[in-house]
């Protein structure tokens, strides 16, 4: 049952602007949005399964944000939340997106054989590559909002389809609350393991409930395929592998999702997708592909370079430290990956990173010899 | 005072009052609709049987995980306040934080007054356990906050440093902190707020807003050791009291800075009256004078304290039912803490040690946070007599020992009387 808000007819007692929270000091996208009069719009509705508008904006209530780094302030409960607050959503999709509109349609393509080169990135710049994103089971509460039994639904659904899984994808299931102390280590060793989220921004979004319940981690033998279960969405997907091939992670990344979504079909099952926003889930800012193909590179001299930034993001590409978002970066390795998620396919956005990583590597390589990288500059893509 | 049940409808909480009773048909009217829906098909929420629900509490240590079987689990989790209050809100922070093997927690939080109630199956044997026995279903609590019954309590100062009594206040008709809306909320502050108001003489104050406090303010509150900040306890946190911070949350405190009050915390309110020294006759005589004066003063705007003669006053969470009263010193016992005997004494004596940090914190020194173990089963002033009845006993052991001569385990003294 929900966290903390949903017995929304109490609310019904006092008025929108009783209720109207305090946004005055915010910074996020959903406290860009809401005003009094579309909260009042909005504050009677739920969604068939009892989300409400509070419920939605919690987490952006309780965390302001800061003053440079713009998040979001609002998650889904269940598939039907960015229907029935489409009001709040349409827009907050709008500014997050770079002005993707209602009318917008996203196009999938998880073909691998669509992806022209990514298998020649030069490994002695690029130490490893990935691409990640989340899937949802159509017809279960996403994680701010599942009960106990349907998460736990969830996990069993998605260790039967992995478990099916042959070939260089078979592999193995660890539960959080039953693995050995061996198999822990092992896990942080490779470094899959993931714990109990800290962050306040999911927290407050009540993702985090009956830790460590139903969540876990399966990943394949080759320890290059990995899914983690229950932890901010349904399941997280990720391909990896150390060096710069690119396509065959993505290879890897296509074929495997694929499979996984034929083997849920075959149970009955599908994802929350559709045709405006891609693949539904928990967070606004990763619907569409909910993809990040990145890798990790040495540009240490490229990154200092004062139109760094300016490439980046003419490139459509963003920066992180190798410990991912929010880290930063240590002896001029970068984490560099698609800035964008939705509004662009899974092919066309692990075409640009493969495209923007092997300029960058150029740009170092002319920089390391003293030459200028004027004539490198890329266009707006 | 004591011995009212009844709950006071004026005029403007009518509408309150008769809306929850609405808003329970409406919550049960969803439910009904929404099995419906799922009979018809309908893309909503999936019910599962409440063995599928039942939460996996075999790592856990806390009273909830003691008490609650999956029968008791499948009897009650269907139920709601007529707040739409759940069990599962209410047992969302002991399933979230297992405990330690050696602390037990309550493992469960009240969401409304009605919690104690709709799901007294399950809060009775809890606070049975964390009361060391005090069954709801047959006990009276005693309340009693009349001061001048108070026998000595002018500490020693050259051991006692400081002496403080602090409780909590729920009003009446409001949801509790884990539950309350954000106009809930705001309106407690204003009832309190309202009432703090009208507090005279040596009891005039000032309320600071956390959310509009000046640096200076903020800064001055700081150095008063006066200033709360958002909880970081999961404890806490997990049971969805620090949602909206820091809206409708501040400080009120007189001008001599004897006399505090806390807003929407982890309480309504927390009270707590305190001074420098061994006074603690004093601190506990305006204590209930303020206490006393601010429950007048609510009462003249149609509000009350949220009480019964089972429970006393309630409050969010299980382990402050009763008085909700926590009456202590600081108090300077280098040689007695290191008595292999200190233990046994603090027992018998139904007092407990915390460091000068409070619960959780080590004492630094040999400077001890001393107060009542107890909360339930026992009046304010029966408490505070306990207590310095106690710390007197401890002073004259720590006088004993300096001088060497030797001191005495105490006769445990009865619990409920």
């Amino acid at each position: 049952m929900p966290f903390g808000n949903t017995h929304n007819q109490l609310k019904m007692n006092y008025s929108a602007e009783q209720e109207y929270p305090d946004l005055t000091k915010h910074n996020n996208h959903m406290a860009k949005v809401l005003t009094p009069e579309m909260y009042a719009n909005l504050r009677d509705k739920q969604t068939p399964s009892g989300f409400t508008l509070d419920d939605v904006i919690q987490t952006g209530v309780d965390n302001p944000g800061h003053p440079f780094i713009m998040t979001v302030g609002c998650v889904a409960g269940d598939e039907e939340t960015y229907d029935v607050f489409k009001d709040l959503l349409d827009p907050v999709i709008e500014d997050r997106h770079g002005g993707y509109k209602p009318s917008d349609k996203h196009k999938t393509d998880l073909n691998p054989d669509n992806l022209k080169g990514g298998d020649d990135l030069d490994p002695n710049y690029v130490l490893s590559s990935r691409v990640r994103t989340g899937r949802s089971i159509r017809g279960f509460c996403l994680p701010p909002h599942c009960s106990r039994g349907e998460r736990r639904g969830i996990e069993s659904l998605s260790v039967e389809a992995l478990g099916a899984l042959g070939g260089d994808l078979k592999g193995k299931y660890y539960a959080l609350k039953d693995m050995t102390d061996d198999e822990q280590q092992q896990l942080i060793d490779d470094h899959f393991l993931f714990d109990k989220p800290v962050s306040p921004l999911l927290l407050a979004s009540g993702m985090a409930r009956d830790w460590p319940d139903a969540r876990g981690i399966w990943h394949n033998n080759n320890k290059t395929f990995l899914v983690w279960v229950n932890e901010e969405d349904h399941l997280r997907v990720i391909s990896m592998q150390k060096g710069g091939n690119m396509k065959e992670v993505f290879n890897r990344f296509c074929t495997g999702l694929t499979k996984i979504e034929e083997l849920f079909k075959a149970k009955g099952h599908e994802f929350m997708w559709n045709e405006h926003l891609g693949y539904v889930l928990t967070c606004p800012s990763n619907l569409g592909t909910g993809l990040r193909g990145g890798v990790h590179v040495k540009l240490p001299n490229v990154s200092k370079h004062e139109k760094f930034g300016e490439i980046l993001k003419r490139l459509r590409l963003q920066k992180r430290g190798t410990g991912g978002v929010d880290t930063a970066a240590v002896g001029g390795v970068f984490d560099i990956s698609n800035a964008d998620r939705l509004g662009f396919s899974e092919v066309e956005l692990v075409q640009m990173v493969v495209d923007g990583v092997k300029l960058l590597v150029e740009m170092e390589k002319r920089l390391e010899a003293g030459q200028s990288i004027d004539g490198l500059m890329p266009e707006q893509k | 005072m004591a011995g009212r049940f009844a709950r006071v409808l004026s005029g403007n909480r009518r509408v309150g009052i008769l809306s929850l009773i609405g808003a329970g048909s409406l919550t049960v009217g969803f439910f009904l609709n929404r099995e419906q829906n799922v009979n018809a098909g309908a893309n909503v929420r999936r019910i599962y049987p409440a063995s599928a629900e039942y939460p996996d509490l075999r790592k856990h240590n806390n009273c909830m995980a003691s008490h609650l079987t999956p029968a008791l689990y499948s009897k009650l989790c269907d139920k709601a306040t007529p707040n739409g209050y759940t069990l599962d809100e209410a047992i969302q922070t002991g399933v979230d934080n297992p405990g330690h093997p050696f602390i037990k927690t309550v493992g469960m939080v009240a969401g409304d007054e009605e919690s104690y109630e709709v799901f007294a199956d399950l809060y009775n044997p809890v606070i049975k356990e964390r009361h060391n026995g005090y069954d709801p279903c047959t006990m009276k609590h005693p309340t009693d906050l009349d001061a001048s019954k108070i026998k000595g309590g002018l500490f020693d100062e050259n051991y006692v440093l400081s002496s403080r009594v602090r409780t909590g206040r729920s009003i009446r008709g409001l949801s509790l902190p884990p539950a309350c809306t954000r106009a809930e909320r705001r309106e407690v502050e204003r009832v309190v707020i309202d009432a703090l108001g009208g507090l005279k003489e040596d009891l005039a104050g000032k309320y600071y807003s956390l959310s509009q406090m000046t640096e200076q303010e903020q800064q001055q509150l700081i150095d008063d050791h006066f200033l709360f900040d958002k909880p970081v306890s999961p404890l806490l946190t997990c049971a969805g009291m620090a949602r909206d911070w820091p809206d409708a949350r501040g400080i009120w405190h007189n001008n001599e800075k004897t006399f505090l009050v806390w807003v929407n915390e982890e309480d309504h309110t927390r009270v707590i009256s305190m001074e420098k020294g061994g006074n603690m006759k004093r601190v506990f005589e305006r204590f209930c004078r303020g206490l006393q004066e601010v429950e007048r003063l609510i009462q003249e705007k149609g509000w009350e304290f949220m009480w019964n003669e089972h429970l006393g006053y309630i409050l969010t969470c299980p382990s402050n039912l009763g008085t909700g009263l926590r009456a202590g010193v600081h108090v300077s016992l280098p040689h007695l803490s290191k008595d292999p005997r200190f233990s046994k004494i603090l027992d018998n004596l139904r007092l407990q040690k915390r460091g000068t940090g409070g619960v959780d914190t080590a004492a630094v020194g040999s400077t001890f946070d001393i107060s009542n173990l107890d909360r339930l089963g026992q009046s304010e002033v029966q408490l505070v007599q306990t207590v310095i009845d106690g710390v007197n006993y401890l002073v004259e052991c720590e006088k004993k020992l300096e001088k060497g001569q030797d001191i005495k385990i105490p006769d445990p003294i009865s619990q409920f009387k």
